[in-house]
């Protein structure tokens, strides 16, 4: 696979186009909800991510509505599907694990067990210049978690 | 066609030889770029380097390096005089008298000195020399719709710290500027009127004379954005008949960090000063100071030499090709460009189709986002802009939020247009769109 297709991975390609999670949806009464908006002014990429949490700080969904590349677009589709039913702390470990991944100029080996399809990610790490757009979703997605309130 | 002075045109465009003979001066565009030849069509954001023109820093680190305008050693002397010799090239090079250039940073910080100065009178500095800049609550600043960030947030800054208002030209669908609109945009109380020469999106030229008639009219000032203009079109500020134009010496051959203002003369002695410190001043004590006049009085601090030399060596290689056939050459790109692109499936060109441009055209690739299509092209060693091009007005006013630009220089061949048009008809594809 030559660079351009590690990047472009099949399951990426998809997901940009599936677009799960999106668009946004009301708020469930009962439930944490939290909301952020991130921009990325070098290419005016921006997103809205909506999360919402049980009282066990259990995630319960994760909606968005965007504007951007396949990179940053695939990347809320995947996080959305990940992230029902992970603890606050499942969330953050894995953050920690996505963004050692995006820094890694390509050496990284991810687990599949552990980051799912978000795994497919590791060749963008090669372009130092799309990093932002894979992590766009997972920052907003982090600020939604801590400002979460009912 | 004519030049941008009105002189008929004298000289034919430059033949495909010669430009292969230029970009041979251009040691960059022989290095490869994922495994094949790079082909440059970024030059609107930022244009490649002769190698005369870093030989020349070089040359004047290792032969004349000291601080101009002070000391007597022999040193000094030399590094003034080449100071002050690339200020009279580029000065020449745009029709005005050698003292009403001023060196800045670049563009951006040309717009801003006249911003801030402008600040400066309106509190009063200056005196009564200065009374002519004074704006405040009533007053209007016009600019347009087109503008780059650099030429349209110094106003806005300049509104907000006066009381002014800020208003503008706005574009038509296809992002054309509203001549129609400026006499009734121009009015007693337009004390600025600040519009670039060419869309660095779009890459259009201005019918500069409808604003400076109508700016003339009302005895308000003029500013124009020539970074985009003076690069690749013969530009003569006393023709253009401008007040202040603004230009960046790396998107014309020259180094970073070096910029240049022009001014007429008579404001530029009438002017406050921005930056203020050393090497700008006649008398000083403890409680004020004496400006030297243009270009000094603009100049604090240790300014940029190297630079300038650089900048100077540039303006002369280019004046050796001649700028008139520099233009031509880029005008035949542009055509192949716009014609090209509208003709390829799923690729949507913006700009009107019946205006005067230099070699730079946006587009879309319909279903793909401009990132990704610049991801694409780079990985067959073809480098574009992608984003909003720091006009994120004129991207909204088109509806879209990015665009995909490709820009010319002297360098680029005709083969250069063909690589991208080849490699646009198989982007969709890709994407599975």
């Amino acid at each position: 696979m030559n660079e351009l297709d590690q990047l472009y991975q099949q399951v990426i390609l998809d997901h940009s186009k599936r677009r799960i999670g999106s668009p946004l949806v009301e708020n469930t009464e009962g439930l944490l909800h939290g909301e952020s908006h991130q921009h990325n002014p070098i290419c005016g990429d921006q997103i809205r991510v909506r999360v919402e949490l049980n009282d066990q700080d259990h995630f319960e969904s994760m909606s968005w509505e965007g504007d951007g590349c396949s990179i940053s677009m695939a990347s809320a589709s995947v996080l959305s599907e990940m992230l029902p039913e992970m603890t606050k702390e499942e969330f953050l470990d894995k953050l920690e694990i996505f963004r050692e991944m995006m820094r890694s100029k390509g050496t990284f080996e991810p687990d599949e067990e552990v980051l799912e399809d978000a795994a497919a990610f590791v060749g963008v790490s090669k372009f130092p210049a799309r990093v932002k757009c894979a992590m766009l979703a997972w920052v907003a997605a982090e600020a939604a978690m801590f400002g979460a309130n009912k | 066609m004519e030049t941008m002075t009105g002189q008929p045109e004298a000289n034919v465009s430059l033949s495909a030889v010669e430009v292969q003979r230029i970009k041979a001066d251009f040691e960059i565009l022989e290095h490869q770029v994922n495994g094949t030849d790079v082909v440059y069509l970024d030059s609107g954001a930022t244009s490649q380097k002769p190698r005369c023109v870093y030989e020349a820093e070089q040359h004047y680190y290792e032969n004349a390096n000291a601080a101009v305008h002070r000391g007597a050693h022999t040193l000094a002397v030399e590094a003034t005089e080449i100071y002050e010799e690339a200020r009279e090239t580029v000065a020449k090079f745009i029709g005005a008298r050698t003292n009403e250039l001023v060196w800045t940073s670049n563009a951006t910080e040309a717009l801003n000195l006249i911003s801030y100065s402008i600040s400066n009178a309106s509190l009063g500095r200056g005196g009564d020399a200065a009374a002519r800049f004074r704006i405040g609550p009533g007053d209007e600043i016009l600019t347009t719709e087109i503008e780059h960030h650099a030429n349209l947030i110094p106003w806005q800054e300049l509104a907000f710290r006066t009381g002014a208002t800020l208003r503008y030209v706005p574009v038509s669908e296809d992002g054309s500027l509203r001549y129609d609109l400026i006499d009734e945009l121009v009015t007693e109380k337009t004390k600025l009127v600040a519009f670039t020469h060419v869309s660095n999106v779009l890459g259009t030229i201005t019918d500069t004379q409808r604003f400076v008639d109508a700016a003339r009219k009302v005895g308000a000032l003029t500013v124009l954005d020539g970074c985009q203009s003076v690069p690749h079109l013969p530009v003569d500020v006393k023709a253009l008949d401008v007040d202040f134009m603004a230009f960046s010496g790396h998107k014309m051959l020259g180094p970073t960090g070096i910029g240049a203002l022009y001014g007429r003369e008579e404001l530029l002695n009438a002017m406050p000063p921005f930056l203020t410190g050393g090497s700008m001043i006649t008398v000083v004590d403890m409680e004020h100071a004496e400006f030297l006049p243009s270009p000094q009085r603009f100049e604090a601090g240790t300014q940029r030499i190297a630079q300038t030399h650089g900048l100077a060596t540039a303006v002369s290689y280019l004046q050796e090709i001649g700028m008139d056939r520099i233009a031509q050459w880029e005008e035949h790109l542009g055509a192949m460009l716009f014609d090209g692109l509208s003709q390829i499936e799923g690729v949507r060109v913006f700009g009107p189709s019946d205006a005067r441009r230099i070699g730079t055209v946006p587009f879309e690739v319909i279903g793909v986002h401009p990132h990704d299509v610049g991801q694409y092209l780079d990985s067959r060693g073809i480098a574009v802009r992608v984003g909003h091009h720091c006009a994120q007005p004129l991207h909204r006013a088109l509806g879209v939020t990015a665009t995909t630009r490709a820009s010319t220089y002297l360098y680029n061949t005709e083969d250069d247009i063909q690589a991208l048009l080849d490699a646009l008809g198989s982007v969709r594809e890709y994407f599975g769109v």
